[in-house]
Parts: structure tokens; sequence; C-alpha cells
């Protein structure tokens, strides 16, 4: 009776011949499994978040930590698909933020308005408010995406310390226009210096969560991909990609126009969070912030972006008692990971819960891996 | 961009450098062709005069002193460097302003003397990036894992396996590249270079540190792949025993400029050749 249990599982773990050395014998799960338990995880998380904020068990200052999180996390693993993937090092990724932040508010204040909704309305949320917001953080996204398109060709032929320069002076270009424009060209949209006020608080623990769970899937199905080899082949070597047919500039420009929609994004999620926009909060700081949480976390991987934004965020409120220390506390932690542990926390380690899971269906744990060290060794000898 | 190569018809330049083409590819369109190639860096003339013209099948060597100028004519030929004067012709088409990536599309892949892999990416991602401009999915459809990325994920994964069993790889598939051992790398390069489906393969000294039982293997390995491929190989190297035991055709380049050309055993016994690499005898 087992035995036939067994035997009609089988199809189920596939044996694939993906697995290293002796082909077809190591055990692996299906593609459709390995979603199914990630998507199951995040809902899980995500029911467990809804019902602890609903149940007061979290505070509204919690809560509004929480979202903050989730708005740094995409900033930084938006960057790193231009850091650590692209391996380039724009410091101007405050510049798209701000772009998304004011397009996506913009957008929303102006659609309401034209629905008929007060801010009252859209808290109290409903379909018709979340296909306003999803429409609003994608405007957003592709704002700061045509930003990026016009920042990203002229700078990404340049290179390192290069590029750097000419995005930050880029990000300070998108501050000041957002500062001035509406004196300039008599507009009224982003209210220069005095802050665009009034934004109907559209962002909740829901709408944050699923827009950090789709931005994380979404870059990583990409550099999954041939698009994905393509920039990581560019960050390895960009002489050898060159020669094998990758079109360099295409790929550059992809990586960074990405890295700017989601940018733009956070920024639209950003603005329903705080309420008040003014350029200010887009400056260079803001930039540098971002960019120690990608370095901080390890360049190339995406949970040490996660990690380290959510710790670096939630650390200064955390010590809001010591803020006048917090700074000297962010660079003496930057100066010691920096000596200790240049290549970031995590390095470019991915962490993998389908290749946890496949190791405990092989049996393959450290204490018995001496099936793994004879591989190893005929690797090395041959 | 394939479809602007369309539009544009082959041109037909006639060989004028003495015809060295083996006869099985005679009839046929060169599949690379050089004409007075060369290139000035400042006031020095690196190159001058180079031609070439490659039959179908043919495997062809560059040999030459240090500093003769053999790797600026393959970074001439893949448009690394822009040519001073001369064509380049890949099967008929004129490189002349393509980028480096397109030339490589037109059919003309290398490897280099100093490898350069993709260190941080498998082995299997690295002849992946190769196959990555025949591959055509889009790319939402690859961020929104469609069925056409899994189908075109899964065919182009076992063809890379395939490849890799050429050299016998195919248990190194999940190692990170700068992980594998000097000669694996260099096979790998070779490999990558074929996943991008050349007309024309380069190969920048394939044998450089390598003792002689693996030479030896190269020697099989690089027939192997022309007889397989059917492309054409054109290859520098130092080692003579390489040269001499796989080429067909054999130039020897001094200076910048091609000196002699022929047949192993016309190159072996060219006193000019002797001249280069020895110097000239004292006149008594």
């Amino acid at each position: 009776m087992e035995e036939e249990l067994m035997a009609e599982k089988r199809p189920i773990i596939s044996t694939g011949g993906r697995g290293p050395a002796p082909a077809g014998r190591r055990r692996s799960l299906p593609m459709a499994a390995r979603y199914a338990i990630n998507a199951l995880l995040v809902l899980l998380v995500l029911v467990v978040g809804e019902l602890m904020i609903d149940g007061g068990a979290v505070t509204r200052y919690q809560t509004s930590v929480l979202q903050q999180v989730g708005v740094y996390i995409i900033m930084a693993v938006s960057l790193n698909v231009a850091t650590g993937y692209l391996g380039q090092l724009p410091l101007g990724h405050a510049g798209f933020m701000s772009v998304g932040a004011y397009g996506c508010a913009i957008f929303i204040m102006r659609l309401t308005e034209t629905l008929g909704m007060t801010g009252r309305d859209v808290v109290a949320g409903g379909p018709l408010v979340g296909l306003v917001v999803f429409a609003g953080v994608v405007f957003g996204g592709v704002c700061a995406a045509i930003a990026g398109v016009i920042i990203g060709i002229p700078a990404l032929r340049l290179k390192g310390d290069y590029l750097a320069i000419i995005t930050l002076a880029f990000a300070e270009i998108i501050r000041v226009v957002m500062l001035n424009i509406d004196d300039v060209l008599g507009f009224e949209l982003t209210r220069g210096a005095a802050g665009l006020t009034g934004i109907p608080s559209y962002s909740n623990f829901l709408n944050v969560f699923l827009a950090v769970a789709v931005v994380c899937f979404l870059v990583h199905t990409m550099m999954k991909s041939r698009h994905g080899r393509a920039i990581l082949a560019i960050r390895d070597n960009e002489i050898a990609a060159e020669a094998t047919g990758v079109n360099t500039t295409y790929y550059k420009t992809l990586a960074f126009v990405v890295s700017a929609f989601f940018a733009g994004v956070a920024g639209g999620l950003y603005a329903g969070c705080v309420g008040v926009l003014q350029p200010a909060n887009f400056g260079f700081m803001q930039s540098i912030e971002i960019l120690v949480m990608v370095v901080l976390g390890g360049m190339g991987s995406m949970l040490g972006s996660v990690l380290s934004a959510t710790v670096l965020t939630i650390l200064p409120e955390a010590l809001r008692a010591f803020s006048d220390y917090r700074m000297i506390a962010y660079a003496i932690v930057l100066i010691l990971v920096m000596i200790f542990r240049p290549q970031g926390l995590l390095g470019s380690y991915d962490f993998s819960l389908s290749r946890v899971i496949e190791r405990v269906m092989n049996r393959d744990f450290p204490w018995n891996r001496s099936k793994g060290t004879a591989e190893g060794k005929e690797a090395a000898d041959a | 961009m394939p479809s602007e190569k369309k539009k544009r018809r082959p041109v037909l330049v006639q060989v004028e450098t003495p015809n060295l083409i083996p006869e099985r590819d005679l009839g046929t369109i060169p599949v690379l062709q050089a004409e007075h190639l060369g290139i000035d860096f400042g006031g020095l003339t690196a190159v001058d005069d180079f031609n070439i013209a490659m039959g179908r099948t043919e495997i062809s060597g560059l040999i030459g002193p240090n500093g003769a100028g053999k790797t600026t004519i393959f970074n001439l030929l893949t448009n690394v460097y822009k040519p001073t004067r001369g064509t380049v012709l890949i099967d008929g088409y004129d490189t002349a302003g393509k980028s480096v990536a397109e030339v490589n599309r037109m059919g003309i892949a290398r490897t280099f003397q100093n490898i350069r892999l993709f260190t941080k990416m498998t082995v299997e991602e690295n002849v992946l990036v190769g196959f990555g401009n025949t591959m055509r999915s889009h790319l939402l459809s690859d961020m929104l894992r469609l069925p056409s990325h899994w189908k075109q994920e899964a065919e182009y994964r076992e063809r890379a396996l395939e490849l890799l069993d050429i050299f016998d790889m195919r248990k190194y598939s999940d190692t990170l590249a700068g992980n594998l051992p000097y000669g694996a790398q260099r096979r790998l390069e070779i490999l990558r270079a074929l996943a991008t489906g050349p007309k024309v393969l380069l190969l920048d000294e394939p044998a450089a540190g390598m003792n002689p039982a693996e030479t030896e293997e190269l020697m099989e390995n690089i027939q192997k792949i022309r007889d397989e491929f059917q492309i054409a190989i054109l290859l520098i190297e130092h080692d003579m025993s390489l040269v001499m035991g796989v080429c067909e055709v054999v130039g020897v380049l001094d200076y910048g400029k091609i000196i002699a050309k022929g047949t192993p055993e016309q190159i072996q016994n060219d006193p000019r050749v002797i001249e280069a690499y020895l110097g000239k005898q004292e006149v008594k």
C-alpha cells in the first residue's frame, strides 16, 4: 500500500536532470510547486499582518513605520537592479522616487477630485479606490521610467565615478525643477517649497505589502531570464558580453529604466504614506541612504536589500531618543561593514526556499555531505 | 535589428591575394574577407594591408612574434577597433559602422587571450548568454512567467547542456564559471562563442597555459568543432605543434604586416619566417 502511494507520488517529485553531478538522481521540486509554496507564504504573512493590524496588536504608528519599511524595501530592491545586477553606481535614486511620488500624488488627487471622492472615501477603500491607487502608482512608475530613459541614455555612456556624478547632478536637477516649476511656468502642480499637501492617505499595509511582493517577484523573474542574464553578463565582463552579442547599450538602459520604474512605484506609495511632499525630502542624503541599504545588504542580493532596508528603516524609529547620535552610529556601522565584509552582509547570496526544501528532500545536509565532497574533489582534480 | 540586415545585399570583392581557400570551399562567397585592412594608433601603424579570404570550413592560423599585431587583427575583424583603412566582409556583408554585438550577430564569435568569462554566473548561464540573441521571448512574458517563457527556457537549457556535452562539461553546468579549472575555462569560452551561432570562430591563443596532452586534445576538438558545426576557424597561437597540426593555411605576421602565407609546410621552410623569428644571419 505504502509502496503504491510512493509510486503515485513520484511524478510530483520530478527527477529532472538539472541537479549537479550524477544527473537525474537528485530530486527537485517542480516549478509550479516552488511558486505555489512562495505564494502561499506571502499570503500567510499578509493575512497575519492584516489580522494583527485589525486586532489592534500593531499600533497605528507601527503600521505607518511598516509602510515606510515597504517603501524602502522597494527602493533598495530597485536600486539593486542598477548597482548589484548591472554593476553601475547611480547616486540619484531619490530623484526617480520624487518623480514617482509627485506623479502619483497629483494623478490620484486630480482623479479623486473628478470622481468626487473625498479623502475619507479613499481611506475607506473599495474596488474603485483600489483601481485608482493602482493606476496612480503605475502612473508614478511610468513617469519615473521616462525620467530614467532621459537620464539613462546620456549617463550610461559613462562609467564608475563619472556615472555617479552625472546621476547625482540629474537628481539635483529634478529636485530643483520640482521646487520651481510652478513659479516659472505658472503651473499648479508641485506647489514648490511649500509642499504638496492634502494627499489622501491611500497607502495601507495591504497595498504596500502587495507592491513589495510584486516588485520582488518581477525583479526576480526578470533576472532569471535571458534579459537578466544579459544584464549580469555586462556586470561580469562588459567586453565579453558585447563580443557574445549582448547589446550593451540596450540592456544597460533597460536595467536603469526598470530600476527607475520601481523607484517611481515606491515614491507613489511613499506619497500616500506621508501625505505631504516637499522637494527637500528627495535630496542627496536620501539617495545615499538608499545606496547604503543596498551596499550594506550586499550588492546583487535581493534578500540582503530587503533585510537591510527593514533594519535601517526601523532602527532610526526605534532609536528616536538617540536621534542626535544616529548618523554617527550609521557611519560606524558602515565603516565596520566595509572593513570586515566589503561585499555586504550577504554578499551576492540569495535565499531560495525551494533550494532548502530540495536539500531536505535529498537529505543533503552539511553533516552528511560525504557524497558532495567526493564530487567536489572530482571537479577540482579535473 | 535583423530586419535591416535582410535588406542589404552581399558585396563581392575580388580576392586579390593569392587564393589559398581549400578546394571544398571554392565556388562560395568567402565567409570572412578582409581587404587592405589597417589601423594606426597615433603615428604608429599597428596593422597594415592585412588581407584574408577564408573558406566556409577552413581552419587557418595566424602566427608571429610578440607584439606583431595578431590580437589587434582580431579586434579589427570584430570591430572592437574601427579600422583606419580597408574593409571587413562577413559572408559578403560589410561590417563598417556596426557595433561589436552586431558584428557578432553577423556571424563572427571570438575567445580572448586573457580569459573573459562571466565569472559569477554558472557555466550553463554563460552558454545561455551566448544563446541570448536567438531566444525570442519578450521581456514582459519573461517577467510574468507566461508559458512561452517556460517553453523557451527549457528548450535552450537543453541546448546548452548538449553544447556542454561536446567538451564533456555537463557535470560542471551548475558550477560558477570563475571556479572552473583553467583548461575548462578556456573550453567554456569556446562553447559560449559557439552558442552565438557563428560562421567564423576566432580563437586567441586557445592553447596558452596548456600542457602537451591538453594541447593534443584541443587540436582534436578544434577539428571536431569544424566538422560538426561546419564553420571556419581562425586562430592565433604560439604553440607551433598546434598550428602546424591543425591549420590548413598559416599567415605569418611581423610588425603589423603579413610577411608570408601558405600551407604549414611552405611556412616552415620560408626564409622570411625564420628571419622574423630568429633574426637575420650575418653576412660573413
